[in-house]
């Protein structure tokens, strides 16, 4: 594996011994063991378009890892503004680091890039295509929350059009034998030659637009933010938007153990009486972005995480 | 004799290539993806709808006093992936070639998704769309992996 563009640059097994890796290394990232195993090693920091989380993880994460970061800064004033193409600053920035994690706003930008480039390419975000290390953090989340990725029943709810993190994961949890359940208004839909994927690799798939109506088979509920913007007129979004939304009385028929996501940021999607809940897991899941994408730089710079990591609890 | 008389619609060449068996209508993209429409000085005959056996109906290009290589002859695959080629010295058939889809189409047409890296025709690496099935054709772009529309495709030859 040179780079991670999609979750098919990772088999199963990649994925069930990075997770291993991660849940080793969550001492470290907690900050109770200082573990330098990518000490002199450089990470270029590549966000051509706004990013809070990814970005902040990344760089938490190299420097957790006793490792450093270097960022491409404000793309309204860096090369790119004059008009430079990618191809160009893929080289400067590959003779500067050692692996690249990168956001564009054009889909394909990642794969792009890891053929221009020497050095390992993380896609932290492809247009409307791919967010694998997201995935990781997802799948990381699940396993987490219920001993396994098997078999599964997730509801991924929202904006499936655009997307993109439900789009990487959708793909991995099918690998894992999960029943996907889409709850999306109509204008939002998973794009269809992803549903058509996802059927050609036997997947059970079930499309609908009402989400609170199937809440109590879930297992994992994964909520995404509707944008505005995506709509002809306000009032057609608040009509659309409020059926996306959940409250904690939506939740009184759940299984017990089931869990709510979201890659975050939520605008209303999910009510603060959710919050306390036991269902709650997002803000785990943005903590374990960090965790994550620790396993996944040591896994890509070729550095093996220590099978025993001392000084705190995993 | 249908087909004979076919091919004696236009004279026969002396030397160049002709190219049978395009499916009906679609002779004119051919030439298109061959740069055969304004840059070229060679006389070129087609025929259109014409009866065919195997088809129903065909189309037929001649190109006199240009033998097509077979690099030239892949780029049929979007249109014609089963024409059959014949290279002609001589007023004699002196090799017969086949178009060769492969696994990739490269630097042929660009994706034509709206948000593709590729839409930037600055960005210098290889245009490149992967055969994902051949029957039907189904092509996916490298970079972005957007499945193609072969109807819109034909619009961004390259």
């Amino acid at each position: 594996m040179k780079g991670l563009i999609t979750m098919d640059d990772l088999t199963n097994e990649d994925i069930h011994s990075i997770l291993a890796d991660a849940q080793r290394l969550l001492p470290v990232a907690r900050g109770e063991t200082y573990l330098p195993l990518l000490e002199g090693k450089i990470l270029g920091n590549l966000f051509f378009e706004p990013s809070t989380r990814t970005r902040m993880s990344f760089e938490t994460a190299m420097k957790r890892l006793g490792g450093d970061v270097i960022n491409l800064g404000d793309v309204k004033t860096s090369s790119v503004v004059k008009g430079e193409t990618l191809f160009d600053t893929i080289q400067m920035v590959d003779g500067y680091t050692d692996i690249i994690a990168m956001r564009h706003p054009r889909q394909g930008a990642a794969r792009y890039a890891q053929d221009a480039a020497r050095v390992p390419i993380l896609n932290g975000g492809d247009g409307a295509g791919h967010h694998p290390t997201q995935t990781m953090l997802d799948l990381f989340t699940i396993q987490q929350s219920h001993g396994t990725l098997e078999g599964l029943t997730v509801i991924l709810a929202g904006d499936l059009r655009y997307g993109r993190t439900v789009h990487s994961l959708s793909h991995a949890l099918v690998r894992f034998g999960c029943r996907l359940i889409f709850a999306s208004p109509e204008l939002l839909r998973m794009p269809p030659e992803i549903v058509e994927d996802l059927r050609e690799h036997g997947a059970d798939v079930t499309e609908t637009d009402d989400l609170l109506g199937n809440i109590n088979h879930a297992d994992v509920v994964y909520m995404t933010r509707i944008q505005k913007e995506r709509f002809a007129d306000e009032d057609e979004y608040a009509k659309v938007a409020g059926a996306y939304k959940l409250h904690a009385r939506d939740l009184d028929n759940a299984k017990s153990e089931m869990v709510i996501m979201h890659p975050l940021p939520r605008v209303d999607e999910i009510h603060p009486s959710v919050d306390k809940t036991r269902h709650a897991r997002y803000f785990e899941q943005a903590f374990n972005g960090v965790v994550a994408r620790m396993a996944l730089l040591c896994r890509l710079l070729g550095i093996e995480v220590p099978a025993e990591i001392g000084g705190g609890d995993a | 004799m249908a087909e004979e008389h076919n091919m004696r619609r236009v004279t026969a060449i002396k030397n160049g290539t002709v190219i049978d068996h395009i499916p009906s209508g679609q002779a004119l993209k051919v030439l298109e993806l061959l740069n055969l429409t304004s840059d070229t000085s060679v006389p070129v005959s087609l025929v259109m709808n014409v009866p065919s056996k195997k088809m129903g109906s065909k189309d037929i290009i001649k190109v006199e006093d240009r033998e097509l290589t077979q690099a030239e002859l892949d780029r049929l695959a979007l249109v014609a992936p089963e024409s059959s080629i014949a290279i002609i010295r001589a007023y004699s058939v002196a090799e017969k070639l086949t178009v060769n889809l492969g696994e990739e189409v490269r630097n042929v047409v660009r994706c034509t998704f709206s948000n593709c890296i590729t839409q930037n025709l600055r960005e210098p690496l290889p245009h490149r769309l992967r055969v994902t099935k051949t029957d039907p054709l189904t092509l996916r772009c490298h970079y972005c992996v957007r499945p193609q529309n072969l109807d819109e495709l034909i619009h961004n030859l390259l």
